[in-house]
């Protein structure tokens, strides 16, 4: 971490007719961080996301991402952002290849560099694939797994990743896990990820931001916030006792 | 660009290997096939002892045959193609939750629409070249003229102004996609837009006009004008239907013995024949005079339906719930 701003928010605010999605956030992350963020449904963590890639428009605020303005430089930054949506889908008539084939295609790579890319991702997300079966007959965690792949193809400097582990085995989730940890510490890369699965969050995050109901209620290193919480010499806490002590206050 | 090619090709491909495109392009041929046909050996027969009048080959195009002509087949079941080849292009992607991921990569958000509407073009395209070429081909072995270098211009412009006309259709349904999250519901909207405009406006414009300019049978044998202007009121109303304006157009083109825009009657081809003893035909300059501003006009209600799924589209929220 070299304190270089990867990811900057000032009073980014995202309003639904009446509801306020998201109100005024401010978040700083830092290059190769790996930042779990976390609240309850329907706190606004997809519709953040949305607004740094730009394909959500804010209602106010700023947002930089890279460097680049998500809003006026959507290219820019998605060509060094990976996003892997909540529920990701893929052309079902197509297998795993495919669909990568296509997604580097649309990122400018050229087809024989895609073709040794798209091998050496398939080994890292661990996806065995029957040029056969269709993506259609995958499983649900195959499928997160292609997600990754289509995630990593360009060779980005910042993912986002909504609900990575989300439906995958316990074995599964922890390759996940170890994934994202191996793309921060080798290859620089800024993960930004949201999950309802606090100890898979404590153990791959350097720090953490709560967001309740549109507003980031907490936002630093586990233990810091167990700190300010139960005070002093209670850096033991896990997680999921500082968020549940921060999502009971944030009902109030 | 990169983006608008990469999607293209891939629509096309998809176009291509789908199912309900191999089936209706089938059936297309196959009526195209036996229609000409029937026409065709008509001709043969009925012409063998006469003379070959000027611009017999068009008439493979325009003869009707057992039930209609080709190209009426065409003004009524092409826009079926048009719809089957749009009407799910961006709530597919919506559903199948591939949209997101499609818009987050480095493209521009137009090329998605641009990307899917070009191949759509191309697919149309593709199709009818080769029908008219299938067809012609077979008018060749059939009636055994030549065509000269005018109806071959007549041909061709008759494809443009059909590819034209497709468009529309392609244009129609590619709007329904964007307004509608659901296919069926956009398949529904496409269909009951092509009943519309394809049998209700012919019909509403008689009663319509009936309504503006009412003409009584007593009054209308001393007063022929309101007659006239009972006609005219009726074809201003029917041309709102982008059918209409097409068969007007393609029957001017591929008829050179017509000089009005009056709607399409079914001549025998000895009936033609006799005018055209009397008649000199249309110059190809005067027809496409004459059809120019049909073409605008199929032209512009293309335009305005692909430019309004245009800015639906860069305005919607891509969230796939
Ligand atoms: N298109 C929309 N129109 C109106 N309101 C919306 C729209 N999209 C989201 N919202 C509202 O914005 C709020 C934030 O939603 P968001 O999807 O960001 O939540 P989330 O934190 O991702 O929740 P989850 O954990 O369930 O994924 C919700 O209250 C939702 O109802
Ligand atoms: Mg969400």
């Amino acid at each position: 971490m070299n304190g270089l701003k990867v990811i900057e928010t000032q009073d980014l605010t995202k309003v639904y007719g009446e509801e306020v999605a998201v109100d005024r956030l401010n978040i700083n992350i830092n290059e190769g961080e790996v930042f779990g963020f976390l609240g309850p449904n329907g706190a606004g963590k997809t519709t953040t996301l949305l607004m740094l890639l730009g394909l959500s428009e804010p209602t106010s605020g700023k947002a930089r991402v890279c460097g680049f303005d998500p809003t006026r430089e959507p290219l820019q930054v998605k060509r060094l952002v990976g996003y892997l949506p909540e529920n990701v889908g893929f052309y079902d008539d197509m297998n795993a290849v495919q669909n990568l084939l296509y997604i580097s295609r649309l990122n400018g790579i050229p087809d024989d560099l895609a073709g040794i890319k798209i091998k050496e991702l398939l080994k890292v997300v661990d996806l065995e694939v029957d040029p056969r079966k269709k993506v259609g007959e995958y499983s649900r965690g195959m499928r997160q797994r292609l997600g990754i792949a289509e995630v990593l193809i360009k060779d980005p400097q910042v993912v986002f990743l909504d609900e990575p582990t989300l439906g995958l085995d316990p074995d599964g989730s922890l390759q996940m896990l170890d994934l994202i940890r191996s793309l921060s510490q080798d290859k620089k890369i800024t993960v930004f990820f949201s999950s309802h699965l606090l100890d898979q969050v404590q153990k791959i995050s350097h720090r953490v931001g709560i967001m309740i109901k549109g507003q980031m209620v907490a936002v630093g290193r586990i233990e810091d916030l167990a700190k300010e919480k139960f005070g002093v010499g209670q850096e033991k806490y896990t997680l999921e006792e500082v968020y549940m002590k921060y999502f009971k206050e944030g009902l109030l | 660009m990169k983006g608008i090619t990469t999607i293209c090709r891939k629509e096309l491909a998809d176009h291509f290997s789908s199912t309900r495109f191999i089936l209706l392009f089938y059936l297309i041929l196959m009526v195209s096939l036996v229609t000409a046909f029937i026409v065709g050996s008509g001709l043969r027969d009925e012409l063998k002892d006469v003379a070959k009048p000027t611009f017999v080959f068009l008439m493979l195009f325009t003869s009707p045959g057992k039930l209609f002509s080709l190209i009426q087949f065409i003004a009524i079941f092409g826009p079926l193609l048009g719809i089957v080849l749009g009407f799910d292009a961006v709530n597919r992607e919506r559903s199948a939750r591939t949209l997101s991921k499609l818009v987050s990569q480095p493209i521009y958000r137009d090329s998605v629409i641009n990307g899917k509407f070009l191949a759509g073009l191309i697919t149309i395209s593709i199709m009818l070249v080769s029908i008219v070429l299938i067809i012609s081909g077979l008018g060749l072995l059939l009636i055994g003229v030549v065509p000269g270098p005018e109806e071959i211009s007549r041909l061709f412009i008759y494809l443009v102004i059909s590819i034209f006309y497709i468009a529309f259709w392609l244009g129609i349904s590619i709007l329904f996609s964007v307004g509608f999250r659901s296919v069926a519901t956009s398949a529904l909207a496409a269909i009951a837009c092509w009943i519309f405009f394809s049998f209700f406006v012919a019909m509403g414009a008689s009663v319509m006009a009936d309504a503006i300019s009412p003409v009584d049978q007593a009054r209308a044998s001393l007063n022929p004008e309101l007659l006239i202007k009972h006609e005219q009121t009726r074809k201003i109303i029917s041309l709102v239907s982008p059918m209409t304006l097409y068969s007007e157009a393609t029957t001017i083109i591929l008829d050179p013995l017509r000089k009005t825009t009056q709607s399409i009657l079914l001549m025998g081809p000895m009936e033609r024949l006799s005018i055209s003893r009397f008649q000199s035909p249309l110059p190809l300059s005067e027809s496409v005079y004459i059809v120019f501003p049909h073409l605008i006009s199929l032209m512009a209600i293309t335009l305005v339906c692909f430019a309004t799924s245009y800015t639906v589209f860069m305005r919607q929220e891509v969230r796939s719930t």
